[in-house]
């Protein structure tokens, strides 16, 4: 290994693409440090004695001949407690640590810092002197927030007997506090934390079936679009219909355990709302801030972008460390296109052959290989795992057929298209019903049928072919306009109306609407399907449309989501009985006389 | 003394090529001087061992292989900044153009660093701009960046124009406000258009200009924008004034970078435009903020004109991914002689939410704008449907709405360059336009909100 010799000069500077002479020691893939300000960069190519690196700073007083530094080892975070609530940029600088030591800009030069040294931690030791440890093995325990208990694993690929144990006590990360004897008979230290490369995915004992859903408490996406635990999930939309937004609901009221959270060649400003938002939302379950479970990678759009490449990566490895320890992880990358480009601009630099829209051939199996981390398993401890990864897309131009969409399509089971037009309304969340998919509804059924309803699944279906059949209706209003429809087909445009604004929009900064659980959401589904089936069956007696939509009783219906809070479900019951009240004394009405009896009917409410 | 080098290998459009060069570094600036009477400025943008690729600022023309010696500064390009800037004006370079001379003891680096968004403080305060339906549906907050997207020949100077005039910010900030105008390649009657509108809205001594025309050199119109944004920078985070950034054409700016990328032989993305876009109109949007240590702020208002009216052009589409949000011009508005002609149901301001209703502008507001839109958006359909089968065919309710959409165009949108409404007057005339429909039909609307304030 080279411990801080030159292995190389700089030759050629363009932008964030620097080559160096003299560089046969480099290792492809390996982290370098690049001239007198010591830039962090990535060995991307190596010809002859020539190596190409990416740098993840700005280049700019980089000259012929600056140094550069070997590190001997591929680019790489620490692992260990100090990770979470807290906020780091693409390749796990601490954003918090270097705003208090400089001002509000981002130094270039600032080095190889990561999680606290300093700190710290109260750890609890797990094994004894002479016990047999292997990689996975927990060998001491830390409450690293109030919501999450760090576990310390024997890094992959070790095992051995244990020689030392500290004692419990507050120590800080690099403090040794195992020691155990290898297979080889030598002698390994282990502290708070491990190394891990981040485009190496971390082993695991095995993959499992995804069986769970990941509860998002978002009424289109739990009840229409499921999400499941291990699974992967794309959001993709233009500017303006919602992603982030949508990312942000699901980084607050998803039952993950932890939540990755990263803003890849994304706004600044949003990145510092989440930042004073999630500490004041309490999580309903444990009362405790929702940062105390969130970590946040930020790279915003003006930072380089080679770290932008990096921060896909590295958000992906810190959610398999503690995946490892037996957590629920949801990632949430905001946006993929981002990283995409980040890509295609380094690809450029590199004069590689550029594919379909200038983004490099290899865009597809990178995307692949990123998704390809998400799963459910069967951790090396034996324990239970998951990371389920969410995308956003932001298509150029909102034109879903560009690579990136494309490419991203094949490779996840949830597809949650954002919609222009439903966004232009206002319309929120901009889930188009038509062109969004859930490949999980069978896997999941079982589940659903088991924890909440064994019709909840029928009425989604229901439900869906209603809005289906209002699609096909809606074409023909455009041309005929709707006076000419028979009644019932009016009916569907009323109920579709109902699904809409009642159901499926749903209100972000409503206190009692922003998240909703599965209960809540199954009971509202029947008020609307009793609304539904009562209405059609007066209709069915003879009853006009007037009659049949009810102002008041649409106008509950519509506003279940806000009357109703989840202390009290019972009300929705009740609202069940008022509709079939009504609707079956309004179709007693016209089954006995029909038109005729009118005036007895107007006495009706 | 530095050295000075004496012999190019290469010309190319704005590029010279030297070679034998020792201590030359990237983005450093050089002085060319041409006959040995003109001075050039450029900047390193490739170092290839001993040979350098310079960009040259004033273009090449004159510049022969032999005539030329070129010396380097040691550093990237700084520009001289103090609070004289104030009623001056530059050019892209950072020079002055108005005749008298200009010196400050500091100098500034125009590259910029990012904000750290630890650093960076969420805006929520509001700017009035007198347009009803900016303030009322897009509103502007401070801190922000909201593009004004438009066509040609469509009036979006008189826009901008009216905002500056117009921009009222709440407290004893409004002392402490200026401007920071930078114009990329625009023609010379729009740059007189907006000295003229500043001499007459008085505001010409708090006008920083950083001037690029149409017919000056391409290589300064990527430097007049960083040179804006620094003054702004300076003026703000140094001496706690709230700037606000007019930022004009950002299509002619994206056309000048490709075309040095296309000189340089980059691998072009789409439309020709190069790879990096994206990062590039990113490192100058995301200079837009508030920061922690700092009272001062900066708002921008880029304008940009979409080719043939075109939002998925490169330009519109990834400054819409950049920026929070956008004011969309219509030109079928425009053609029905609405002013000023926003087109709302795509303009979008994304920092609205935290900026407005009860504390900012007035309780009702976030509620009515929601309603508002979703009702416009109905009136697009109907419109649709009564051009079909007729306006006498359609239902009393879809009359109604189409009345609401009358009203909403000729009472709302429609305002003169002169008039100046308060946000109060602006959710007034909300109110009163929503009168058209019926109670009931106000679902986005809390119900007692509509008990306060209907007025059917």
């Amino acid at each position: 290994m080279n411990n801080g010799n030159s292995s190389g000069k700089l030759v050629f500077i363009n932008g964030p693409v620097v080559k160096a002479e003299n560089a046969e020691a480099l290792k492809m893939r390996e982290m370098v440090l690049v001239g007198n300000k010591k830039l962090i960069g990535e060995v991307v190519s190596i010809e002859s004695d020539k190596a190409t690196l990416q740098i993840y700073e700005e280049t700019s007083g980089l000259k012929w001949g600056d140094e550069v530094v070997s590190t001997g080892k591929p680019l790489s975070v620490k692992l260990g407690p100090g990770i979470l609530s807290n906020i780091f940029d693409g390749i796990e600088r601490p954003l918090e640590h270097i705003y208090e030591t400089g001002s509000a800009f981002i130094p270039e030069g600032i080095g190889l810092i990561s999680i606290d040294l300093n700190k710290l931690w109260d750890i609890h030791l797990t094994v004894n002197v002479g016990d047999y440890i292997e990689e996975g093995s927990v060998y001491a325990t830390v409450q690293e927030t109030s919501l999450i208990l760090h576990k310390l694993m024997v890094p992959p690929k070790m095992s051995g007997k244990v020689t030392f144990v500290e004692k419990d006590g507050k120590y800080n990360i690099e403090h040794t506090v195992v020691k155990i004897l290898d297979k080889e008979e030598e002698e390994v230290e282990l502290s708070l934390y491990q190394e891990w490369p981040i485009r190496t995915p971390r082993p695991v004992k095995q993959k499992r079936a995804i069986e769970k859903p990941l509860i998002t408490g978002q009424r289109v996406i739990d009840t229409f679009f499921p999400l499941a635990k291990g699974g992967t999930a794309a959001i993709p939309g233009g500017f303006g219909t919602g992603k982030t937004i949508t990312q942000h609901q699901l980084a607050k009221w998803s039952d993950a355990d932890i939540i990755v959270y990263i803003g890849c060649g994304e706004r600044g400003n949003e990145m510092t709302e989440v930042l004073e938002d999630f500490p004041k939302i309490i999580d309903p379950k444990s009362q405790k801030s929702l940062m105390q479970r969130t970590v946040l990678l930020a790279n915003t759009s003006n930072m380089p972008v080679a770290a932008r490449e990096a921060s896909i990566y590295t958000g992906i490895t810190i959610a398999e460390y503690y995946r490892d320890m037996g957590y629920h992880i949801a990632i949430m990358a905001d946006s993929t296109s981002r990283w995409a480009e980040a890509l295609r601009e380094l690809s450029g630099r590199l004069e590689e052959m550029p594919a379909e829209e200038g983004y490099p051939a290899y865009l597809p199996s990178r995307l692949a290989q990123f998704y390809e981390r998400a799963a459910y398993v069967e951790t090396l401890s034996g324990t239970e795992g998951s990371i389920t990864i969410i995308g956003a897309v932001s298509p150029a131009g909102g034109d879903f057929s560009e690579p990136v969409t494309q490419n991203t399509k094949r490779v996840v089971s949830t597809f949650l298209a954002l919609d222009k037009s439903l966004a232009y309304s206002r319309h929120y969340p901009a889930i188009n019903w038509h062109n969004s998919y859930s490949g999980y509804v069978t896997v999941l059924k079982e589940w659903y049928d088991e924890n909440i309803s064994e019709n909840m699944m029928e009425l989604r279906a229901k439900i869906l072919r209603i809005l289906q059949e209002e699609r096909k209706l809606l074409e023909i209003v455009k041309l005929v306009g709707e006076d000419i429809l028979p009644d019932d087909q009016r009916l569907i445009l009323e109920i579709s109306k109902v699904i809409k604004v009642g159901y499926l929009q749903q209100n972000a900064y409503h206190k009692d609407d922003a998240n909703v659980s599965l209960n809540k959401q199954y009971k509202m589904l029947t008020v609307i399907d009793s609304l539904y089936e009562a209405a059609n069956e007066c209709i069915r007696a003879g009853a006009p449309i007037s009659k049949v939509k009810n102002e008041d009783i649409f106008y509950k219906v519509i506003t279940m989501k806000y009357t109703v809070s989840e202390e009290n479900l019972e009300l929705l019951d009740e609202l069940i009985k008022e509709i079939y009240e009504y609707y079956i004394s309004l179709g007693k009405m016209y089954r006995k006389g029909g038109a005729q009896n009118e005036t007895e009917i107007s006495k009706i409410r | 003394m530095k050295l000075k080098y004496l012999k190019l290998d290469r010309i190319d459009g704005p590029l010279i090529v030297l070679s034998g060069v020792k201590d030359a570094s990237y983005d450093e600036m050089v002085d060319i001087e041409v006959a040995g009477k003109e001075h050039k400025k450029g900047r390193v943008v490739q170092i290839n061992k001993d040979k350098v690729v310079i960009q040259v600022f004033q273009g090449t023309s004159g510049i022969s292989l032999g005539n030329s010696s070129v010396a380097f500064s040691g550093g990237p390009m700084r520009i001289p900044l103090s609070m004289e800037v104030l009623g001056r004006v530059f050019n892209g370079m950072g020079e002055p153009v108005d005749g008298a001379g200009f010196y400050a003891e500091n100098k500034y680096d125009i590259g910029g660093r990012p904000i750290n968004p630890v650093g960076r403080k969420y805006p929520r305060d509001y700017i009035q701009t007198g347009i009803s339906s900016i303030d009322g549906l897009t509103t502007l907050i401070r801190g922000q960046k909201l593009p004004i997207f438009s066509g040609d020949g469509l009036p979006h100077n008189e826009v901008a124009a009216q905002i500056v005039k117009q921009a009222k910010i709440s407290g004893d900030a409004a002392a402490n406000f200026a401007i920071v105008f930078a114009a990329m390649g625009i023609k010379h009657d729009e740059a007189e258009y907006f000295k003229r509108q500043f001499e007459l809205s008085g505001v010409l001594n708090k006008v920083v200009m950083y001037i690029n025309l149409a017919d000056d050199p391409i290589v300064e119109r990527i430097t007049t924008p960083r040179c804006a944004l620094t003054a702004a920078e300076y003026l703000a985070f140094e001496h706690d004034m709230h700037i606000l950034v007019i930022m004009t054409n950002m299509t002619s700016y994206a056309e000048a970078l490709r075309e040095i990328s296309s000189a340089r032989e980059e691998v072009p993305s789409r439309k020709g435009y190069p790879g990096y876009l994206y990062s590039d109109l990113a490192s100058l949007y995301e200079r837009a903020g508030i920061i922690k240590n700092s009272k001062g702020s900066i708002t921008q208002i880029p304008i940009l004109t979409m080719p043939n009216d075109d939002i998925t052009h490169p330009v519109p589409d990834l400054t819409g991914f950049i920026t929070e949000g956008q004011v969309i011009l219509s030109r079928d508005l425009f053609q029905k002689n609405i002013y000023p002609p926003v087109n709302i149901l795509p303009s979008l301001s994304r920092l609205m939410k935290d900026g407005i209703g009860e504390g900012y502008t007035r309780e009702d507001h976030p509620d009515i704008a929601n309603q508002v839109f979703s009702a416009y958006t109905h009136v697009q359909e109907i419109r649709a449907l009564a051009q079909v089968i007729g306006e006498e065919d359609i239902s009393d309710l879809d009359k109604k709405y189409l009345e609401f959409g009358k009203q909403f165009e000729s009472k709302l949108l429609n305002q003169s360059f002169e008039s100046n409404r308060n946000i109060e007057d602006t959710l007034n005339i909300m109110w009163e336009i929503l009168g058209a429909i019926p109670k009931g039909e106000l679902t986005r609307i809390d119900p007692g909100l509509i008990e306060k304030y209907y007025v059917g």
